[in-house]
């Protein structure tokens, strides 16, 4: 009886060791862990997230095989989760919020063997860590394209007699920022020439009612228009109470702004994360600074809203002019930051030096002007225009 | 008509009753916890229309699943009660300190300060030091402020002490501000002034340094002059002014000792947790010790139970929601249930509710009786 209960024993272990071979096999144990500064509820998050869920169904991943941590402030709280993370057995960790960088950096360092991806970041470029990596996308083209949206917009409220006066709410006055403004005032500057612009910073990533006010403010001052660089609902639903068509970001505001709302673009993080898991399945390595475009799909512009414009033809040559400017991104001969289309100072700039590497005294370190064009997000993905140029006045 | 319906006795009877013993005490409230238990159950169940006991898993899996998740507990344990320690001289003095977050914050900003402006200059042992000595003080400055107010101008502590939150966390967005010129206000990690790392965790040093905390407040509490004098003023002050009380000089001396304790969390979290200044370090611990502190009725001792119970919960069902994907509402929800089910069974635990639910009849034969009886009492009490 011994004997026979001993070989079923044997048999019932070979057969489990068989099944766990078999299950490590084609990558059935990958785990990829993700870590959000929010929830679903802020706009930035939920568009991470949504690309989380559709880079999981390109892959085929099973729902055990994606680990998502919310609400994890910029803090130790990041490096916690994110060992945690590689507790759990996850093969790749990624983070989205720019506060979350240094402690990502830390944790790469004491899990080599896991590779920890960064959105926004600005360190990988020179940190020389193997296994840690920014990503970023170049959304200021797609602020661009959304500018000349709205200068559509704008040119038809001057033809009614309203001033070229815009608004926008920013969040904090740092060069993803500036950037992002700056694309967007140069897009509407291509359509209205002499169009001006106010900025009221909130100083915070996520202040409804900040934004809300700013947003008011700025109405109130005379803009005509509004688009911000900040995650809640705040601006775009004060522009619908106040009937002020506006471009959101981070995806669509339809639903809550009908009337006013007139495009958003957004980055599309899915290709990145395809490509991060791609990478780490096949043992590749990941690209230390990798930045989306429109080419790869990651810089997305949502529907135009024809119902935001008096007159339906205006709606139909703002898309024209749109996919005319998009082409012309894509094979080169448009360039966003051309050094004709703006000036600093009353001057047109043919050199500059921007603050690309990394170090704690942000020294000017690069230079970023080749063939009279700034070249964003070409030396480090991460954006680093920061220059004030004119027509565009900061409040704060 | 009115006579007869004032001798009805009334459906529910509600009694004040302080003799209730210690054991049934303790057996209501983890009546009321297992309560809020299957309350969180039946709502993940709504939630995700199936298993409730998922649920329950999940809140032992993210607070004891893995050492790590175990030091997380610990450590945040530690700091929230840290926290809690701080208000709780000034609460039994009857002193309503919620500016525990903006005292902590300042102690934050100044530890911050140190490491940014003499970081380099000095070795981190000295700048340990010195980054102490400034935690505690901002964190005495901003707590004896209002102190000083109450005592000499009678002003609202409530409303003073919640101001300066604001302030604190303005202060240190105005000083990230000067000290990232990128403006992206993010400070990052900083070089300096890293704690020491005893046994190999970096929790050991923070967990020791609030148990002997916790000793200290628990004696000077119940066994010092000052801690008698303080439960003494939050009494009754007029008594304190009687026995020859300074009652001026022990509400600032407490709101001394309250500020000290939160510069003291403000220094832990930069020395030891994050090395960095944010305005979110303190992460409304400073509003939640309230509640630990009152749930354990101000008694330090109580209150590692009291921490335990809200950062288990808070670590248990955010590992939950995550794992359910449902959110941070969600784990707020769990939250507020547990909090909703131990502050209600306080009320039984101070009052006794008595039911009546027998025929009329009876009821009148018995208020009958009663009457009789409370006349029979009266009158031996007069011949008496």
């Amino acid at each position: 009886m011994k004997k026979v209960l001993a070989i079923v024993l044997c048999v019932a272990m070979l057969a489990a060791l068989g099944v766990s071979l078999v299950a490590c096999n084609d990558n059935a144990d990958f785990k990829v862990g993700f870590i959000c500064l929010h929830d679903e509820n802020s706009t930035y998050d939920k568009n991470f997230i949504d690309a989380i869920y559709e880079a999981q169904k390109a892959l085929g991943l099973k729902d055990e095989q994606i680990i998502i941590k919310t609400n994890v402030p910029e803090g130790n709280e990041c490096y916690v989760a994110a060992a945690d993370l590689v507790d759990q057995g996850c093969d790749v960790v990624f983070a989205n919020s720019f506060g979350h960088e240094s402690y990502m950096l830390q944790a790469a360092k004491d899990f080599p063997e896991v590779q920890f991806c960064h959105a926004t970041g600005t360190m990988a470029h020179d940190a020389n860590v193997a296994n840690f990596q920014n990503a970023f996308a170049s959304i200021y083209e797609g602020r661009y394209l959304a500018g000349i949206a709205a200068g559509h917009k704008l040119q038809e409220l001057v033809n009614g007699g309203a001033a070229a006066k815009i608004g926008y709410v920013g969040a904090f006055p740092y060069a993803e920022v500036v950037s992002g403004y700056t694309s967007f005032y140069l897009g509407v500057k291509s359509v209205v020439a002499n169009v001006t612009m106010e900025v009221q910073f909130t100083n915070s990533w996520y202040d409804e009612t900040a934004e809300k006010n700013a947003a008011n403010n700025l109405i109130q001052r005379g803009a005509v228009l509004i688009s911000q660089h900040a995650d809640s609902w705040g601006a775009p639903t004060a522009c619908e109470q106040a009937n002020v068509p506006n471009v959101s970001y981070n995806g669509s505001t339809i639903s809550n702004c009908p009337n006013t709302y007139i495009i958003s673009s957004r980055i599309n993080w899915a290709p990145y994360y395809e490509y991060m898991i791609k990478c780490v399945q096949n043992g590749e390595d990941i690209a230390a600074d990798w930045t989306g475009t429109i080419a790869t799909n990651s810089v997305l512009l949502t529907d135009l809203n024809a119902a935001a414009y008096a007159d339906a033809a205006t709606a139909t040559a703002a898309q024209n002019a749109i996919n005319t400017a998009k082409a012309a991104l894509q094979n080169g001969t448009l360039e966003v930051f051309d050094c004709d289309t703006f000036t600093v100072g009353g001057q047109t700039i043919a050199t500059y030096m921007a603050d690309v590497n990394t170090d704690s005294a942000f020294t000017p370190d690069t230079q970023v002007i080749e063939n009279g064009a700034f070249e964003e997000s070409s030396k480090r993905s991460a954006p680093y225009f920061d220059i004030r140029i004119d027509g565009i006045t900061c409040l704060n | 008509m009115a006579k007869v319906k004032a001798n009805k006795t009334p459906l529910v009877r509600i009694s004040k009753r302080t003799d209730i013993s210690g054991w049934k005490a303790l057996g209501i409230r983890a009546i009321a916890f297992v309560a809020a238990l299957v309350l969180g159950g039946i709502v993940t169940a709504i939630l995700l229309e199936g298993n409730p006991f998922k649920f329950y898993s999940y809140l032992f899996e993210g607070t004891f699943g893995t050492p790590r998740r175990i030091w997380k507990l610990l450590q945040d344990l530690a700091m929230l009660l840290l926290i809690s320690l701080a208000v709780t001289p000034a609460f039994k003095m009857r002193f309503w300190n919620i500016g525990a977050e903006g005292q902590a914050l300042v102690g934050v900003l100044a530890a911050g300060a140190m490491i940014f402006y003499i970081g380099d200059a000095v070795p981190n042992g000295v700048l340990i030091l010195i980054m102490a000595v400034a935690a505690v003080a901002a964190g005495i400055i901003w707590a004896v402020i209002p102190g000083i107010f109450k005592a000499y101008f009678n002003t609202n502590e409530t409303l003073f002490t919640l101001m300066m939150n604001y302030v604190a966390m303005c202060l240190i967005n105005y000083f990230i501000n000067i000290w990232v010129t990128s403006g992206s206000g993010v400070l990052g990690v900083l070089a300096g002034g890293h704690f020491p790392v005893i046994g190999g965790q970096p929790q050991i040093l923070t967990i020791i340094i609030v148990a002997v905390v916790t000793a200290l407040v628990a004696v000077y509490l119940s066994r010092s002059k000052h801690g008698y004098e303080l439960s003494v003023v939050g009494e009754s002050e007029n008594t304190a002014r009687y026995i020859g009380i300074n009652v001026k000089k022990v509400v600032i001396r407490t709101m001394i000792l309250s500020g000290a304790l939160c510069g003291l969390v403000g220094l832990l979290l930069v020395g030891g947790i994050h090395y960095t200044v944010t305005a979110d370090l303190v992460g409304g611990n400073g509003f939640t010790a309230i509640l630990v502190s009152w749930l354990a009725k101000f008694n330090p001792i109580y209150m590692i139970a009291t921490s335990f119970l809200v950062t288990f919960l808070n670590q248990g069902a955010t590992f939950a929601a995550d794992s359910f994907r449902l959110g941070g509402s969600f784990s707020d929800i769990i939250v507020g249930l547990f909090f909703f089910a131990i502050i209600a069974c306080e009320f039984f635990i101070n009052y006794k509710v008595t039911f009546n639910l027998k025929s009329k009849k009876k009821d009148e034969a018995k208020a009958a009786i009663v009457t009789e009886e409370v006349v029979e009492e009266v009158k031996e009490e007069v011949q008496g």
